[in-house]
């Protein structure tokens, strides 16, 4: 099937969506705080427009950015270096992959207390989220290099340094790309909470405000720029991957993926 | 004149752990030689090929590449892999120049001097090509350019066109005959295939024992330029029956050994 007809087929699933939520508001009279209809939440988006564009979103556009950016630097930084030393390596790896079984949630009311009900709280949480499927993608792709790369990149006599930059480093692209993919969308997640447990700005607080007063309208279409930011962040992650790994761009890039799956 | 030895083993032993693989094993290779080795598969081929590139280190014995004594090998023999094993990310110019760029010659330079070698491969056209998108035949011959610019002397392949069909094979193998002429360099090849072993080779090496002691070495008596036709000729046929027969006696010898061993 072509790009544009999946495209077609995307949209009238989405318009049948809306038309039968509608539908089902009306026929039954649902009232409103409990579940508004699609064109109430439409309006209620157009009539709060500024304040939640030009005040929410962008202090959870800001929160997000900036904890994503720190969490990439520092979660890569520790993947580098727990593939440079085995020691650090037998230290660490343990922790993270156990860390992927903690409700994360669970802990974010402590970060909160440790990092302020400020921006740097906020950012706190985002890292927590984020912090790990990077870490383990990262070192994960420089781990799953083929040994027989390494070997033939021996016998032109490269040097530790160059197999890192050369092989290990661009190979290690994809599978740090997919985790970041993850962690992209759960670092929305994180800014959200982070501003439930306590915030005077941002769409978080905004929906958990709107929900206090019944304002399910609001709640709504607080909740459908917080979808939208995630979809726009996932499909720049991905334009940002397909400048890094050209393979990705070309015919057969497909088998790679169904491998990749299959691992 | 003395033949320079490009390639020198002389009693050299080596065993992973317990499992003795060569023992006081010589081998010599003259300069501009083609030698094909040939022999069961799990014999150690490949562990030979990793002492001549300096991946491995003989337990004793020596090892001279070139006419000296070389203990630190890496970087001094190209090597073309069983798998193609390009980058999937470089393009067929950039993979081609990833052994000058190892030497450190700057990546617009190493790149021009692919592009220059690219025509001889027939694959001027895919200089911006990725690996992706080429042929099976078409990705063994970058593999070929990348292992010729790595500037060394001596090539190994390891089973070069093993994963290609039939038709390509035979087209490959007469073009790398013509690559070995034109080039001018000594080549070492692994193979499974005798018909592909005696048609290219100078020299058949037979590798065969646990450990490898003494090769057979069978000289090929065809005269060059050769092409598929020599297939047909009696002295062709005569020395395939003899390797088959080695072989088939080896085979039998080692089962042997393992059913009295076991």
């Amino acid at each position: 099937m072509s790009r544009t007809r999946k495209g077609l087929w995307f949209l009238g699933s989405l318009l049948l969506l809306f038309a039968a939520w509608e539908a089902v508001c009306r026929l039954f009279s649902i009232p409103p705080f409990i579940l508004p209809p699609p064109s109430g939440v439409l309006v209620s988006l157009w009539k709060l427009r500024e304040t939640l564009i030009a005040v929410h979103l962008w202090a959870t556009l800001k929160e997000v950015g900036i904890g994503l950016a720190l969490s990439v630097a520092f979660a890569v930084a520790l993947a580098f270096a727990m593939h440079a030393s085995r020691s650090i390596q037998r230290l660490v790896y343990p922790y993270i992959v156990l860390s992927q079984t903690i409700p994360i949630i669970a802990l974010s009311p402590v970060f909160i207390l440790w990092f302020g009900y400020d921006l740097t709280g906020k950012i706190a949480v985002t890292i927590l989220f984020t912090f790990f499927p990077i870490v383990v993608s990262a070192y994960d792709g420089l781990r799953s290099v083929d040994q027989e790369m390494v070997n033939l990149l021996r016998t032109m006599g490269a040097n530790r340094r160059q197999i890192f930059l050369k092989l290990e480093l661009p190979a290690s692209l994809p599978h740090f790309f997919s985790g970041l993919r993850v962690a992209a969308t759960y670092s929305i997640s994180g800014a959200t909470i982070g501003e439930w447990l306590g915030a005077s700005e941002g769409l978080g607080y905004f929906g958990r405000r709107a929900s206090g007063n019944f304002q399910a309208d609001a709640l709504f279409a607080s909740v459908l720029v917080l979808s939208l930011m995630g979809l726009f962040l996932f499909w720049l992650v991905g334009r940002i991957q397909q400048r890094f790994t050209p393979q990705e761009r070309v015919g057969r890039s497909r088998e790679q993926h169904k491998g990749d799956a299959a691992r | 004149m003395a033949v320079l030895e490009k390639i020198f083993f002389s009693g050299v032993d080596f065993a992973y752990g317990d499992r003795q693989i060569l023992s006081s094993f010589d081998l010599r290779v003259a300069e501009g030689e083609f030698v094909s080795l040939i022999g069961p598969s799990g014999i150690g081929k490949s562990t030979l090929f990793q002492l001549i590139t300096g991946l491995l280190q003989p337990a004793s014995g020596q090892i001279r590449l070139n006419g000296q004594e070389a203990r630190q090998r890496l970087g001094r023999v190209g090597y073309m892999p069983q798998r193609d094993l390009l980058m999937p990310w470089r393009t067929v110019a950039e993979n081609a120049s990833l052994p000058l760029e190892i030497q450190g010659v700057p990546v617009r330079e190493a790149l021009a001097r692919v592009r220059k070698e690219l025509p001889r491969y027939g694959l001027a056209e895919w200089a911006d090509a990725y690996p992706g998108q080429l042929s099976g035949g078409m990705r063994q011959r970058v593999s070929f350019l990348r292992a010729v610019l790595s500037g060394a002397e001596i090539l190994l392949l390891d089973e070069p066109f093993a994963a290609l069909d039939g038709i390509t094979r035979m087209e490959m193998q007469e073009w790398l005959m013509q690559m070995w002429q034109q080039t001018g360099k000594t080549m070492l090849m692994i193979t499974h295939d005798i018909d592909e072993a005696i048609l290219l080779a100078d020299r058949v090496v037979l590798l065969t024992g646990s450990p490898i002691t003494r090769p057979v070495e069978l000289p090929v008596p065809l005269s060059r330029p050769r092409g598929s036709a020599c297939r047909n000729q009696p002295e062709f046929l005569a020395l395939r029956e003899h390797i088959w027969e080695q072989l088939r006696l080896a085979r039998q010898d080692r089962a042997r050994r393992e059913w009295h061993a076991g």
